[in-house]
């Protein structure tokens, strides 16, 4: 069977006003994948998810989902086609209860009508979640914030999911737990595509692997076929 | 006592409708931030529309309501929608500044087509009362204000609690990123927001209309309103909102009461300005 693309991105450049973050950035995602982009800070990479998901309008170049050309698509007709962004930093909505938060996850028609199978599904993936279902998310920790956030992304039923830094500021064992739910829903059949700093973690994830530096891609493989040595000499630009 | 009784029962009356003025500006500044200086006038516009449609159709005032609210949603959706999700951004004095232009502009379409002459909405209710004992009676009119105004605040805060809409209204005014993520279309929900405001001001409105007389140039003194029950129970609480305006109307008539008519208006100011210095955030405010 051929092996179907989720996520085609091809020569893509963007730009904060006159500062242009992405030079012709190309990166393929099949179907299933676990897909990690790896890259110092400023490197360019939540520009690259931000442009993905619509929040920034690439200035050149193409993106393609299932065949579909969405870079012009704004985020709420990304998230419609089926592309779920867990933003850097959470953004969890503080003044809103757990399952609220979850349910707005939910928010595109598309979705809604299977509201309450979804709600079942990340109390049972993150039963923290379901502990706290009525907290106001402002009072959870940062580890289960961050699940809060994967969960509420994974509400919309998306096929491809975006991850933006998700072990940021988080101990090691509850990075370790996390990871350990990610691969469990990418066993299920969605495609992940992961970016960190985290360069050992994420590779470990991976089957793909890109390394970005100043806006461009500078290094991509299989992580098993990737020397630890090239890595960081491309992490760094050394 | 007995000289209290009749200012206390009003006061309490008179807070249900002050909330239901508020109620549409507290939740737009709570939501997006927007201080609407024309809500006042956008309110009077309402108490205009009842006046029109019920001269022309020969109908009371609460009757048109159910063509004065629909209305006043389009007026909101379009204000919003149109001109001042455009200046909206990092600062606040774009959109306050088209919100005061709003406020002129209406104020003198108004006195273009309804000349400067006080009107009132005319109904039979204005001049009833339940008798309860010797000195205290209930103004029907007032009991009505504050039944229509809790109830439409019960029925805000459901629809905030419980719908989609009402979410990602709340989820918008939280984090309008993370909003936009989950599909919500925020410009589209702020217009939708702005016209279900400009809902209960139509019905504010209606009921002012019925309850005083109102005149083109009325709405900032209902615009002080707002704002004195806002600054008092809390930005963006519904339990403020009807706290404030208790507190704000019986402030007035219990100050009335005391130190003669001419203190009414100061009286509520004073405890606006003890509010201010004692727990500036409002009584059931968090920011």
């Amino acid at each position: 069977m051929a092996e179907v693309l989720a996520l085609r991105v091809f020569d893509l450049d963007a730009h904060y006003k006159d500062f242009q973050a992405l030079w012709a950035v190309s990166l393929d995602v099949k179907k299933g994948e676990v897909v990690s982009i790896i890259g110092a800070n400023g490197s360019g990479k939540s520009t690259l998810l931000n442009t993905i998901s619509g929040l920034l309008t690439p200035t050149r170049g193409t993106i393609e989902f299932f065949g579909q050309e969405i870079g012009d698509l704004v985020p709420h007709k990304t998230v419609a086609e089926g592309i779920s962004l867990v933003p850097e930093g959470r953004r969890v909505f503080t003044r809103l209860t757990v399952n609220e938060n979850l349910v707005m996850g939910s928010y595109v028609p598309r979705s809604r009508p299977n509201k309450n199978k979804s709600l079942k599904d990340i109390h049972e993936l993150f039963p923290v979640l379901k502990a706290r279902q009525n907290q106001m998310a402002d009072t959870l920790s940062g580890g289960e914030q961050q699940m809060l956030a994967i969960g509420r992304a994974l509400m919309s039923e998306p096929k491809l999911i975006l991850c933006d830094e998700i072990s940021l500021g988080l101990a090691p064992m509850i990075i370790k737990d996390i990871y350990k739910r990610l691969m469990q829903i990418n066993a299920e059949g969605l495609t992940i595509v992961l970016v960190e700093q985290d360069i050992r973690r994420s590779l470990k994830a991976a089957n793909h692997a890109y390394v970005m530096l100043e806006g461009k891609v500078v290094l991509e493989g299989e992580p098993s076929s990737l020397t630890e040595d090239e890595v960081k000499k491309a992490y760094f630009g050394l | 006592m007995e000289d209290f009784a009749q200012p206390i029962v009003n006061g309490i009356l008179l807070g249900g409708l002050y909330a239901i003025i508020a109620i549409g500006m507290s939740t737009m500044f709570g939501i997006v931030k927007l201080v609407n200086l024309a809500h006042g006038d956008l309110m009077i516009l309402g108490s205009f529309l009842s006046l029109s449609l019920g001269t022309w159709m020969g109908i009371g005032p609460l009757w048109t309501l159910l063509l004065v609210v629909p209305i006043m949603y389009f007026v909101g959706f379009f204000v919003q929608g149109f001109l001042l999700n455009r200046v909206l951004g990092k600062e606040m004095e774009p959109p306050l500044l088209v919100a005061f232009g709003v406020s002129i502009i209406l104020q003198n379409l108004l006195l273009m087509i309804y000349t400067p002459d006080a009107r009132s909405l005319m109904t039979d209710l204005a001049v009833k009362t339940i008798p309860i004992t010797s000195y205290l009676n209930i103004p029907v009119i007032y009991l009505l204000d504050a039944l229509i105004g809790v109830a439409v605040i019960t029925i805000l805060y459901l629809l905030f609690q419980r719908t989609y809409l009402g979410r990602a209204i709340r989820a918008a005014s939280d984090d309008e990123v993370a909003a936009r993520l989950m599909g919500v279309n925020t410009r589209n929900i702020y217009a939708k927001a702005m016209g279900i405001a400009m809902m209960s001001a139509g019905v504010a409105g209606v009921l002012v209309g019925m309850t005083f007389t109102f005149y083109p140039h009325t709405g900032p003194q209902y615009l002080i309103i707002a704002f004195g029950v806002v600054v008092i129970g809390g930005l963006g609480s519904m339990k403020g909102t009807l706290a404030g305006g208790l507190i704000l109307a019986l402030s007035q008539l219990l100050g009335a009461q005391i130190f003669g008519p001419g203190y009414q208006l100061f009286c509520g100011y004073v405890v606006l300005l003890i509010v201010l210095a004692v727990r500036p955030q409002g009584i059931f405010g968090t920011v």
